[in-house]
């Protein structure tokens, strides 16, 4: 029975591309074959991120107005198998996306895939809506930041009465995704604790991304970060896909490295 | 600077990926060839061409495309039947 996961967020820049693309990957590599489409119509990044910008022919609007077959639009993914990107369009016309459309694509592509992960735009607009509309499941992305966790639960308000699994009266499972989360802020008190995010969210974590330059280095060159398998976020969202395909392993918070009194005279003197 | 960096052999830095890729797409896309919109068109066009002349299966068509800095190659693979019959 395929599966079908929203990455969202309401506020912009959180990390829900960067998200939706190493999840995806992720639950690719664990063998599922994975579907990852771009609802931000106007804005396509997914595409960048993934690395296939240069391929794109057709894109999901072209599908759903009938231009073009699934199959056309879909793109597979080089490097790993069982992946393919679904790209949106840079059209300007809000109207594009159109709920039956979203629909047919989304019940077409279930026969034939085990996962499809929604990448939603920011806002809480007719893309945001339509991109959590028929998930099974959401990833809510926030980082410890007020703005953030605001939206987010705004956001976690709109998946509980709006999607299509709250109007039939079924539980929509709802995980916290926390990124760019900076251990030494948090120690020196300058940012939110997980802790103090999830009391005030209240849904389950489903891991911690820490600030790692490996994200950018990734987007640089449009690999998923979580090929990067080396790096701490490339770990975490390893760690991540396994707890949403149902491992039970503990999230722990990242701490800061103890330095020691060589390392802190060069970084002062740095 | 590493040893590699000082005899010049550094593997290339991310960010110059990063530059590299965008400038290819954000010349395509100023230029208004991101409007892959006629694509469509253009496939139901070639379609009806070689319709005349031989049975086509809609899903034995297969259009891809690659853009690089200075062209773009436009793919488009149309499976005949064996038999390839003319009408």
């Amino acid at each position: 029975m395929a599966k079908v996961i929203v990455v969202t967020s309401g506020k912009g820049g959180v990390g829900k591309t960067t998200t939706a693309a190493a999840l995806s990957t992720g639950l690719a590599l664990r063998g599922g074959k994975t579907v990852v489409i771009d609802f931000d119509v106007g804005l396509r990044n997914l595409d960048l991120i993934m690395g296939c910008e240069r391929r794109v022919v057709y894109d999901l609007i072209n599908v759903i107005n009938g231009d073009a077959k699934l199959n056309q639009a879909l793109i597979k993914d080089k490097r790993v198998e069982n992946l393919y990107v679904l790209p949106t369009s840079q059209t300007r016309d809000k109207d594009a996306l159109s709920q039956d459309g979203v629909e047919r694509v989304i019940e077409s592509l279930k026969a034939d895939f085990d996962y499809i992960v929604c990448d939603s735009p920011a806002g809480i607009e007719r893309g945001a809506y339509l991109a959590m509309y028929y998930a099974d499941e959401a990833i809510v992305v926030s980082n410890p930041e007020v703005s953030s966790v605001r939206d987010a639960d705004r956001m976690i308000g709109l998946l509980t009465s709006k999607s299509r699994r709250a109007e039939l009266g079924e539980t929509m499972p709802q995980h916290l995704l926390l990124t760019r989360y900076d251990c030494e802020r948090v120690e020196k008190g300058e940012m939110l604790k997980v802790e103090d995010v999830q009391e005030i969210l209240a849904i389950p974590l489903i891991g911690i991304i820490p600030e790692c330059p490996s994200v950018l280095q990734a987007s640089n060159i449009g690999t998923p970060v979580i090929l990067d398998e080396k790096s701490q976020a490339g770990r975490a969202y390893a760690e991540a896909v396994g707890r949403l395909v149902g491992e039970n392993t503990p999230v722990v918070v990242p701490k800061a490295a103890k330095r020691g009194l060589f390392d802190r005279l060069l970084r002062r003197s740095a | 600077m590493s040893i590699l960096n000082f005899f010049g052999r550094a593997p290339k830095k991310s960010a110059e990926a990063a530059r590299e890729r965008l400038q290819i797409l954000l010349a395509h896309e100023r230029a208004g060839l991101q409007g892959t919109d006629f694509l469509p068109q253009l496939q139901r066009e070639i379609l009806d061409v070689i319709r005349r002349y031989v049975e086509v299966d809609d899903e034995r068509v297969q259009v891809s495309l690659d853009r690089e800095q200075h062209l773009s190659v436009l793919e488009v693979n149309i499976e005949l039947p064996v038999s390839g019959q003319r009408r």
